[in-house]
């Protein structure tokens, strides 16, 4: 599903630079839910960006569904995006003049969909978090638990490979937390494959596998046990 | 191609962002706005000057005639000159290196009737070329020839508001026309626009009317124009010229005012044509000005709405736009907004205008108006400037990493 070898990034700061990755090398498995842990600037959050493509490595290989993703046009990165991936974000990222469904009808829009089509998506994922009723309510009128399961839809709508969260529950309290990762893992048991960056020892323990980063490189890698969310609230 | 859904979405974005859009158009409008009225009311002061000189030929040199208020080589003051024949034949001779056209002018007042309708009228003896020295436009028939003046035929030329007078609804082209006791044949009819008075006149051959009227050689007046190729300086000199030339050979002092007076066009237009360009310059300031200000206004807000957008834009293209409909997005956007704010302007600039421009009359401003043309290039120049200002901003912020515009809050 996904392969990474010996991947390298380092970012300039005025004359020196900062090697922020050195040689990362990582496998996913589809269906897999993985924890990447780290403290700040362990690197996990440079790493969930390549694998999205809203960054890129400096070295190494990366390798996503049997696709080599390597010197990207800003086009053909757009369409990959749109066509693997959904992002679920620590500040949910929604548009603010923008209802939820519209929200959630976004990425299909620039996948080309007619707006009927759109719409009936839209729908669909909006009721998979239970948000039907709040459809045409603005992302300022949701709380905080509610912008990030309209995320979460978005991030569906699209119907990605492969789900990345950096620190979906970051800004949320620990009951909401809980009702989002325990969503996250009914995705994961309907074999969606998810990357969650955290620094949450709790949240990681809700994974299936935690792999932890420090200074660049991976440090430990290990299958967990995964605590289910229900039973943690 | 029209893409419903990218409309969609720029309306939508419009709509929610109403502070953004109409900051954006009310620049705009105000430019346009500004641009026309300043314009319109140059062009308003412009009308007016034009409109002073219109009835007469710009080029025009009036020859008049008066009593001597000085003693000169044993003349008494108080003698009256009198032009005759023989000084327009001077003239025309002597200094046809500078003349155009000239005419010999006797007035005369007559009443005039026709059937049962009758009126009191000048009368202007003219030569043939008076027709060009007037800007009288015949409209119907034909003006006093140079065989009326050899023949000394009775015949008329008529203004559109005599024609109106006592014709009514009879053509009176081949009619004649009763001038005190004597009928003339009306051979055309004329219109001017200097106005009621100069059109409420007639023509008569000059011949005729020194044959009919004393059955001498006098004239009233002498007229003429002076070439258009002299430039001011040398028309100037010219008429001072002829001033002098003529008190020579009327034997009156030179610095004597009132017994002949050479009143020269050139001195005023030499006047008028040195404002009239400083207007221009003026206009051309005023107007550039109002748009450089109109530019600079839309750019900085474009540029203020990309850079608030930026996180958008981020988002956007997470979600897998390309760096294409970005830049698609907020440029169609502009456009929109600067061309409704800028009709917008240009309908509110030219309804202000219609509505103030006739009270302006009195303030030396006729028919402020503004050419469609230039408005409309001057909204397309704004337009130009918006989409570039907003181009260049667009462009860079669809190639941002989506990263660094959602890392931006």
């Amino acid at each position: 599903m996904l392969e990474i070898n010996q991947l390298h990034k380092s970012y300039a700061i005025g004359d020196s630079s900062l090697h922020v990755l050195k040689g990362i090398d990582l496998s996913v498995e589809k269906g897999e839910m993985v924890a990447i842990m780290g403290s700040s600037g362990s690197g996990k959050s440079t790493l969930l960006n390549i694998i999205g493509m809203l960054d890129e490595a400096d070295s190494g290989d990366y390798i996503l569904d049997n696709v080599p993703i390597k010197n990207l046009t800003e086009k053909k990165a757009a369409i990959y995006r749109n066509k693997f991936l959904g992002f679920i974000f620590q500040s949910f990222n929604l548009i603010n003049y923008k209802n939820a469904l519209e929200n959630v009808a976004l990425p299909l829009y620039y996948q080309g969909l007619k707006r009927k089509e759109r719409q009936e998506k839209a729908r669909f994922h909006l009721q998979k978090v239970g948000l039907l009723d709040w459809q045409t309510h603005l992302p300022s009128e949701l709380s905080g638990g509610q912008k990030q399961r309209v995320a979460i839809a978005r991030a569906l709508a699209s119907n990605p490979k492969l789900l990345l969260a950096d620190e979906p529950t970051g800004a949320l309290d620990t009951t909401t937390s809980g009702e989002i990762m325990a969503f996250l893992q009914q995705l994961n048991d309907e074999g969606k494959t998810i990357l969650i960056v955290t620094h949450e020892e709790d949240i990681a323990a809700m994974c299936k596998r935690v792999v932890r980063l420090r200074d660049g490189v991976i440090m430990e890698d290990k299958k967990v046990t995964q605590v289910r969310a229900e039973s943690h609230v | 191609m029209f893409d419903i859904d990218l409309w969609r979405e720029i309306f939508q974005s419009i709509n929610k962002n109403r502070t953004r859009s109409l900051l954006s158009g009310f620049t705009v409008t105000f430019a346009i706005l500004l641009f026309t009225i300043l314009f319109g009311l140059a062009n308003g002061l412009n009308n007016s000057f034009a409109e002073a000189f219109v009835d007469d030929a710009a080029n025009s040199v009036f020859i008049r005639s008066g009593a001597t208020t000085k003693a000169y080589k044993g003349m008494q003051a108080g003698r009256r000159i009198q032009f005759r024949n023989e000084d327009y034949k001077y003239i025309k001779k002597d200094f046809d290196d500078n003349v155009e056209f000239i005419t010999s002018r006797i007035y005369k007042n007559v009443a005039a009737s026709f059937r049962n309708e009758k009126n009191n009228y000048s009368l202007r003896a003219v030569h043939p070329d008076h027709q060009y020295l007037e800007k009288t436009k015949v409209y119907q028939g034909r003006y006093i020839n140079q065989r009326d003046m050899d023949l000394k035929t009775k015949v008329v030329v008529i203004g559109k508001l005599v024609k109106e007078d006592l014709f009514l609804k009879v053509d009176p082209l081949g009619n004649y026309i009763n001038l005190s006791g004597i009928p003339y044949k009306v051979v055309g009819v004329f219109a001017d626009d200097g106005g009621d008075d100069e059109e409420r006149l007639l023509y008569m051959p000059l011949s005729t009317a020194q044959q009919v009227y004393g059955n001498n050689d006098y004239v009233d007046q002498i007229n003429l124009t002076y070439k258009p190729e002299l430039d001011f300086n040398q028309a100037i000199d010219f008429g001072l010229d002829l001033e002098k030339k003529l008190k020579e050979r009327f034997l009156v002092a030179p610095n004597d005012q009132r017994a002949v007076r050479v009143f020269n066009m050139a001195m005023q237009n030499k006047n008028i044509t040195q404002m009239t360009s400083v207007l221009g310059i003026l206009i051309l300031i005023i107007g550039m000005g109002t748009l450089i200000a109109g530019i600079v206004g839309i750019s900085n807000i474009m540029i203020f709405i990309v850079k608030e957008r930026t996180k958008e834009i981020g988002i956007r293209k997470a979600l897998g736009a390309s760096p294409k409909s970005i830049v698609a997005i907020i440029l169609i956007e502009s456009i929109f907004i600067t061309t409704i704010a800028g009709y917008f302007g240009l309908l509110l600039g030219v309804g202000i205008l219609e509505w103030v421009g006739p009270s302006l009359k009195t303030y030396f401003i006729t028919n402020p108006s503004v050419s469609t043309t230039l408005v409309v290039s001057a909204t397309l120049t704004l337009i130009g400037a918006g989409t570039l200002a907003g181009y260049l901003p667009a462009k860079k912020a669809s190639k941002i990493k989506p990263i660094v515009a959602l890392r931006d809050d």
